[in-house]
């Protein structure tokens, strides 16, 4: 299990954990599930079209990616925002779906674009997206604190000056980097859910977000070592188990932000019935 | 006039089985979701949509693997994801799109299961891409009967709930406050919504059936805010995009570069953006908005 070509699937896994961990915090936080689906599923239009000319794979994912985040970005402030990214999304799908009937050969790998073949990647591949996840993580930390600001907080963020539309566009780019980069080694779907379940439980484990996100990191690791594994183990695709476990770190998610705010609501009683109690004394 | 014609429609286009079957498949599914689209847009559930239709490619791979008719086993598993998100509560505005996600992702990885079985077992490469993209040509006309079915179930939903759907997608606080049950008109809502993107998953594939749903709908919302209006509109351009769709699709078969035709998906995409951009332009956003705010101050004053 852990010779040769099964050390570049744990490494490569591994960085695109980080990378969707950390990015998968402020997907969560800000309630986009529905951009981070569309621009890992429409951007395998880019491969398929980079295929057909001939270029880069990275190439064609990372341009298509990148204006599909300047897309939804544009639509977005012209209509409803989730009227945007679907058509943008529909858009790229339909390019692809052209490409790949122009192109015979390409229709087996649609396969391992959506679902991810982790297991076969060669060392040369791990350079690139090593970079790409190093450029997106920097980005995401330049733009963290106004991210982190019109997140959670709009009203004030445009009060000291932050513009919500820049920074949203900015986002989006980072969004569309992290993908590119992860998309051919681990495929759309296991992306995707690696940006929503850990995140979604590390949210309800504590409020701090810089504590947030390394608990969102180390989810997102822990699950996509866990399901290489498993995959080893079963040959099952890999996309099957990084999407059931990330369903059940949303379960634990939803069950410890049910806990804890029963033993909120629990303190809070005490407290009143203290303050009745203290109320009670002074009055006698 | 005559060779006018020919040049449009390629001949043999209307004497064509295969093309009689797709247009009548491709325009059931291009009514069913034009009209419940309307309400996936005013409801703010293209999401919903649009995981649907992903999830529903579990079905297409399980149906698959077990040997039945796509249809099937796209709409069975349809309308169970509609009912497991709205059980884990994507009736709150809060969250919803997260719930969404996660059970996509995990109909998902089933379905990259259920095609990794389907292929080591039967070694059907193409089990993928049919799922994925829709083949409208190669329906039978026994499933077409089907489809049918279906998509007069879905009208049937929308019909008999039209008024109560309309006010809880308009004002759900409103709708609750007249007695209206919200939650359950909002799951039937989410079937409808299943069944629809079930049909165009038949026909233009899947991941491209949100370009039927939202498409149209937003569009013609863009040119009326009368909901009646607003759907007769949207069944316009719906069924306009299906058949313009097949129709280049067929012509397509003498363009470059394989002389293999492009595929009818791609069309009807085209054409569905096509006419949201008109849209667009035919009513800039500014001006409804112009008018309504002109109607309270007059009211006002």
């Amino acid at each position: 299990m852990l010779s040769g070509f099964m050390v570049n699937a744990w490494i490569v896994g591994a960085i695109a954990a980080v990378v969707a961990g950390a990015v998968g915090f402020f997907v969560v936080l800000r309630g986009s599930a529905f951009v981070a689906d569309a621009l890992p599923t429409g951007a395998f239009a880019g491969a398929a079209g980079a295929s057909l000319i001939g270029v880069n794979t990275l190439a064609g994912l990372g341009v298509f990616s990148l204006l599909g985040a300047l897309g939804i970005g544009w639509l977005g402030r012209r209509s409803r925002h989730d009227v945007a990214t679907a058509l943008t999304l529909v858009m790229m799908l339909g390019l692809g779906s052209l490409f790949l009937s122009f192109s015979t050969e390409y229709a087996q790998e649609v396969y391992s674009l959506m679902f991810g073949e982790v297991l076969g990647i060669s060392v040369n591949e791990i350079l690139p997206v090593a970079l790409l996840g190093a450029v997106s993580l920097a980005a995401l930390t330049v733009i963290y604190r106004p991210l982190l600001l019109t997140s959670v907080m709009p009203e004030l963020g445009e009060a000291r000056g932050v513009r919500a539309a820049r920074v949203e566009t900015l986002f989006l780019v980072v969004l569309a980097l992290a993908t590119s980069m992860a998309l051919p080694v681990v495929g759309a779907l296991l992306i995707f859910s690696l940006m929503i379940g850990p995140p979604a439980a590390a949210r309800s484990f504590t409020d701090k977000p810089a504590l947030a996100i390394g608990l969102s990191v180390a989810f997102a690791v822990g699950t996509v070592w866990a399901a290489i594994a498993a995959s080893y183990r079963t040959n099952w695709p890999v996309g099957f188990f990084v999407g059931a476990l990330s369903a059940v770190w949303y379960a634990v998610g939803r069950a410890a932000a049910a806990w804890r705010r029963s033993r909120r609501q629990a303190r809070a009683a005490r407290e009143q019935a203290g303050y009745a109690r203290q109320a009670a004394t002074v009055r006698m | 006039m005559n060779s006018i014609l020919q040049s449009v429609f390629e001949p043999g286009f209307f004497a064509s089985a295969p093309v009689r079957v797709a247009l009548l498949a491709g325009g059931m599914a291009g009514l069913v979701s034009s009209v419940v689209g309307i309400f996936a847009v005013m409801r703010g559930q293209s999401y919903a949509g649009h995981a649907l239709a992903d999830i529903s490619v579990t079905g297409g791979a399980a149906s698959y693997l077990v040997g039945i008719t796509p249809l099937w086993g796209f709409a069975g598993v349809g309308v169970a994801a509609a009912a497991a998100m709205d059980l884990i509560g994507v009736q709150r505005r809060r969250g919803r799109d997260l719930a969404t996600g996660v059970v996509r992702g995990a109909a998902l990885g089933l379905a990259a299961l259920f095609l990794y079985w389907g292929t080591t077992s039967t070694s059907t490469t193409g089990a993928t891409v049919t799922v994925l993209f829709g083949s409208i040509f190669t329906i039978s006309t026994s499933t077409a009967a089907v489809a049918a079915l279906l998509g007069a179930l879905a009208l049937g939903i929308v019909a008999g709930l039209y008024r109560p759907l309309l006010l809880s997608s308009a004002s759900p606080e409103l709708a609750f406050a007249r007695g209206i049950p919200v939650r359950a008109t909002g799951a039937l809502c989410l079937v409808a919504i299943a069944l629809a993107v079930s049909l165009s998953a038949l026909t233009i594939g899947a991941i491209l059936s949100t370009a039927l749903l939202v498409g149209p709908a937003a569009a013609a919302l863009r040119l009326t805010s009368k909901p009646g209006v607003a759907i007769l509109w949207s069944v316009v351009i719906g069924l306009a995009a299906t058949w313009l769709g097949v129709l280049l699709a067929y012509d397509s078969y003498y363009w470059p570069p394989a002389h293999q035709g492009w595929p009818v998906s791609f069309f009807v995409v085209a054409v569905v953006l096509f006419f949201y951009l008109l849209a667009q332009f035919a009513r800039p956003a500014g001006t409804r908005r112009d008018k309504a705010a002109a109607g309270q101050a007059e009211a006002g004053g």
